[in-house]
């Protein structure tokens, strides 16, 4: 699936939650079942500094697709990092510099990834970005 | 007589709901919202009585000139300083900070010297006397704090020394709450010969100092604070000091002749205010302390201990909650760690349901090390506060939990 679909998805998942405590509610069991980051991977050059809360991306390139796999030590945080895991992980590095990330809004978790949440999450999706400039330029 | 509606009826921020639900502002030590005389007098010079002072002879010149000495006057008088051109006014806690850190630094800090702070200061009463120290090749000497946040004053014989240049304190922990015996630390200071500088922010909306009581030798606090406008702040200096010590920023209104060869400089406290200071907002913090006084620190004492104690009891009620600084004297804030809850996944819920508690390292990484926590959470509590307040925060943080687990 493409990155517009999987965020299409995600907006149509978050309107079965018209108030934002279930919304939230929601976002703490993505955050739950995010695939496990290996603890080995929790060190200093896969940490991106954000201040509150720590966040960890690690990200692997495997036949033209970036595979990403990430965590955080609080648990919404996580939750987003979730959403943008499924929407960027399997996807050529192109389409991940090109997106963007309007479905955060749509969702009403925009506040999530303004520059005065000093979550993280924005210094995420420019490692996000980075790793996907340094995948097509190692293309042949 | 005042109550507890009319006091909240000064201040308008009060009133606002955020998200659909009525504001519970609990981060009052961040910063504290302003009463109706302070945003009046701001509205007023802004919109009409606007003129530089110090340099004009006109009519509006002339009265924001006197305006604004006399809120030096009035701080004067708050501080109890001997001295009205002992008060300095600055942009805040941190630029006060920044000058005693540059100006005596230059003056009395050589290699191998030593300056002393506590474990607990904020960042702003840190970094500036790492760089002082970089500078200098002085070195910072740290005084430990015990578990339940207070000091152990006799610790200090051990830190001090005839290499001692400055001692930096805080007058209460912006995390712990905990009020420092500013007192008996400057005695045993002085009989080292060593002069000290306490960090008033978290101090001077609790009741200020005295600095003929205490004799401290620099008194900083930022307006903010204390009800006033944002950009504002005190330096109190002794008049000894600041006479030996070299201006730090130049520019206009700091200087008394200038030819291209040779400056001479303005005597205190002009030395120290290059530039046009922020009198409209210094007026502005001149009617937040009246306004304090008015109020008077027995009630505000008498409020903000009752809503800490009701605070810390109730809070008890939440399963592996854990709260810092537990001694006594405390300001009205209380900081704590839930077990199994990031702070910031607290604040950002507790934020959602209109109440503005802080999280994080708070500004004092230090302590967040000494109690090997990545943040707290916090709760900081203002005389305009209420008990119901706290129950609904109690309440909302128990929910919270849930959510959570
Ligand atoms: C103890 C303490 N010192 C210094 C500061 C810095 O104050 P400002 O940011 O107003 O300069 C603060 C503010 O949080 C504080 O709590």
């Amino acid at each position: 699936m493409q990155i517009a679909d999987l965020a299409q998805q995600i907006i149509d998942e978050f309107a079965l939650f018209p108030d934002w405590m279930d919304k939230y509610e929601h976002l703490i069991e993505l955050g739950k079942s995010l695939p496990p980051f290996d603890e080995k991977n929790k060190t200093e050059p896969h940490l991106i500094q954000g201040c509150q809360s720590r966040v960890w991306l690690n990200a692997a390139y495997e036949d033209g697709k970036i595979m990403f796999t990430a965590d955080s030590d609080a648990i919404i945080t996580k939750g987003i990092v979730s959403l943008l895991v499924r929407v960027f992980s399997g996807q050529p590095p192109q389409a991940i510099i090109d997106a963007n990330l309007d479905f955060i809004e749509q969702i009403g978790l925009k506040e999530n990834l303004s520059p005065t949440r000093s979550n993280g999450l924005l210094a995420m999706v420019k490692q996000m970005k980075m790793y996907a400039l340094v995948f097509l330029n190692k293309q042949p | 007589m005042f109550t507890l509606q009319t006091i909240r009826k000064d201040f308008p921020a009060l009133a606002q709901k955020v998200y659909g639900k009525p504001l519970i502002y609990f981060d009052n030590a961040a910063t504290t919202q302003k009463p109706t005389p302070v945003i009046a007098i701001v509205n007023e010079m802004n919109s009409l009585t606007n003129g530089n002072i110090h340099r004009a002879f006109h009519y509006l010149g002339n009265i924001c000139t006197e305006r604004y000495e006399e809120a030096r006057e009035t701080v004067r008088a708050f501080l109890n300083a001997p001295i009205t051109e002992e008060i300095i006014f600055t942009s805040g806690t941190t630029a006060a900070i920044n000058t005693v850190a540059f100006s005596f630094g230059e003056r009395f800090v050589r290699a191998n010297d030593e300056i002393v702070l506590t474990e607990a200061e904020h960042h702003s009463n840190i970094v500036p006397w790492q760089m002082l120290c970089n500078r200098k090749g002085a070195i910072l000497k740290v005084l430990p704090i015990n578990d339940d946040g207070s000091l152990s004053v006799k610790k200090l014989h051990q830190y001090l020394s005839k290499k001692t240049k400055l001692l930096c304190i805080t007058q209460a922990s912006n995390v712990l709450g905990v009020i420092n015996p500013i007192k008996d630390i400057v005695a045993i200071a002085h009989a080292y010969g060593v002069p000290v500088l306490v960090d008033g922010a978290q101090g001077a909306a609790h009741g200020g100092i005295d600095i003929q009581d205490t004799h401290c030798d620099f008194y900083v606090f930022s307006g903010h604070k204390i009800y006033g406008p944002t950009g504002t702040g005190v330096l109190y200096g002794k008049q000894k000091l600041l006479n030996e010590m070299p201006p730090y920023q130049s520019g206009g209104e700091m200087i008394a002749s200038v030819t291209f060869e040779q400056t001479t400089y303005a005597g205190l406290p002009l030395k120290f205010e290059a530039g046009t200071p922020n009198f409209t907002g210094v007026c502005g913090l001149k009617k937040a302390i009246d306004y304090v006084q008015e109020l008077g620190w027995a009630h505000i004492k008498e409020q903000e201990e009752k809503l800490v104690c009701h605070a810390m009891q109730r809070l008890q009620e939440i399963d592996g909650l854990h709260i810092y600084g537990t001694t006594t004297p405390k300001t009205s804030l209380v900081s704590f760690n839930i077990d199994g809850i990031h702070p910031t996944d607290a604040a950002q819920l507790l934020d959602k349901m209109g109440i503005a508690a802080r999280s994080g390292h708070l500004c004092a990484d230090p302590l967040m090390h000494r109690f090997n926590v990545q943040g707290m959470l916090r709760f900081s509590f203002s005389f305009y506060n209420t008990t119901e307040e706290i129950d609904t925060a109690v309440d909302a943080l128990k929910k919270i939990k849930q959510l959570l687990h």
